[in-house]
């Protein structure tokens, strides 16, 4: 009797060893993580810079950003790696083009619908999402040779990877350039040269060029910590 | 003609595709690490450019627009075709890039040999599908305009890369701090050139 449990039990054991893999592996995990520094598609991999850099004078409009740029990244992964059977080689790259316009198409009608006013500020970065490099980047590298999920998950990370040095580089030049987040006045008015203070906000850090030292600058803090990542 | 001048200086300096709007980032810095690579990118750049704006410029005018599609029949007058805009420049520039790629290697091989691997590259370049899109936005006034603008537009980039190259081949023999060597004095670098470009502002002529 005891011989006959002990044998269900191992059968057990046996089925639980079977390789199916749980939802967050280590190695699931990993490719959400990963994005986020070693890895990190601005910093490391160097795409995505066109559109990351123009909209990230104020925190908001980078926020929106980043949100269109998490909905395009993960359904266009998914969509991608579902027809990853189906797509003839040679024309892959027209036919990833397609599936990300539609997709931000759809979101560029949605921000028209709902949030105007950004959709406006945004102008044409919101269809430039389309060539943004790493959508076309993952989709190549990433969603044609793997599952759905992983593909899903892979898409959330490298855009939560992006969205935080948007969100980074937007948060210094809004707090230095404007002394405001998000719109909200973070300095004291009484610090302001004109109400007798001393302070006065640094215009040059809503310039265009402030946008590339600043995400130079985030560079030289992130390789100095992670040494394996300095180039030689 | 003076319109066209101030269009064409104003696309190469002031609205510089590179230091003012940052379109086509990714392979400037991909591949600017050699002046030859880079001048190779920046004339397949200028020249899929000045094809792909006015192409898409008649696509726009006669096909996208509210009312475009009268030509065809009166009764079109109140169709809005412009939520396809998106999926129909990137197609016409695919498709132009392929077409551009099989005429090269069929007419000029040696050009080909030259730009052959950066060709491809160019239909998922920001700055080609940007400038399409500021093309819809500024709404120019005849072809002509819309073709100076492209052209404008990759006389720009084509400066732009190539300054950076020749900084970039130069800067090797410099003691730049590790953590920012390569990638981190790019662009902090190109920071500086754009600030450079700025004193542009404002130029009209």
């Amino acid at each position: 009797m005891a011989e006959v449990l002990d044998k269900e039990s191992s059968k057990e054991e046996l089925i639980d060893k079977v390789p199916k893999e749980p939802l967050f592996s280590k190695k699931n995990r990993k490719l959400l993580s990963d994005p986020m520094n070693d890895d990190n598609p601005i910093t490391v991999q160097v795409l995505g810079i066109c559109s990351a850099l123009a909209i990230t004078v104020k925190l908001y409009p980078a926020l929106v950003m980043s949100i269109s740029v998490l909905f395009v990244m993960a359904a266009g992964n998914v969509i991608v790696s579902i027809l990853r059977n189906f797509i003839p080689n040679r024309i892959r790259i027209i036919v990833q083009l397609v599936v990300v316009a539609s997709l931000v198409a759809l979101v560029d009608q949605v921000l028209k619908a709902f949030a105007y006013d950004v959709s406006k500020e945004l102008s044409v970065f919101v269809g430039l999402i389309i060539t943004n490099c790493i959508i076309m980047g993952r989709l190549e590298a990433f969603a044609l040779g793997n599952g759905v999920w992983r593909s899903f998950l892979d898409g959330i990370g490298n855009a939560f990877g992006y969205a935080w040095i948007l969100l980074a580089v937007s948060f210094f030049r809004e707090l230095l350039g404007s002394g405001t987040l998000f719109g909200y006045q973070v300095i004291p008015d009484a610090w302001y040269i004109a109400n007798g203070g001393f302070y006065s906000n640094n215009g040059f850090m809503l310039l265009p060029p402030m946008a590339l030292i600043t995400v130079g600058i985030i560079i030289w803090v992130q390789r100095s910590r992670n040494t394996k990542l300095i180039e030689e | 003609m003076q319109e066209l001048i101030n269009i064409f200086v104003k696309a190469i300096f002031v609205e510089n595709m590179i230091f003012a709007y940052f379109l086509g980032m990714c392979s400037y810095l991909a591949v600017s690490k050699k002046v030859t690579t880079g001048v190779g990118l920046g004339l397949a750049v200028i020249f899929v450019l000045t094809v792909t704006v006015p192409a898409n410029y008649l696509l726009q005018n006669y096909v996208l627009q509210e009312g475009a599609l009268t030509w065809i029949s009166e009764d079109f007058a109140e169709v809005d075709l412009s939520f396809l805009s998106f999926i129909l420049f990137i197609a016409v520039i695919a498709s132009m890039v392929q077409l551009v790629e099989m005429a090269v290697e069929k007419f000029a091989p040696a050009l080909y040999g030259a730009l052959g691997i950066f060709l491809p590259l160019i239909a998922v370049n920001c700055a080609i599908l940007g400038g399409s899109l500021f093309m819809q936005e500024r709404n120019y006034a005849n072809i002509t305009e819309a073709t100076v603008f492209g052209f404008g537009s990759g006389i720009g980039w084509f400066l732009a890369i190539v300054a950076i190259a020749a900084i970039r081949e130069k800067i090797q023999y410099s003691n730049v701090p590790a953590p920012l060597r390569g990638l981190g004095i790019t662009f902090i670098v190109t920071g500086l050139m754009g600030i450079a470009f700025m004193s542009f502002m404002g130029i009209k002529l």
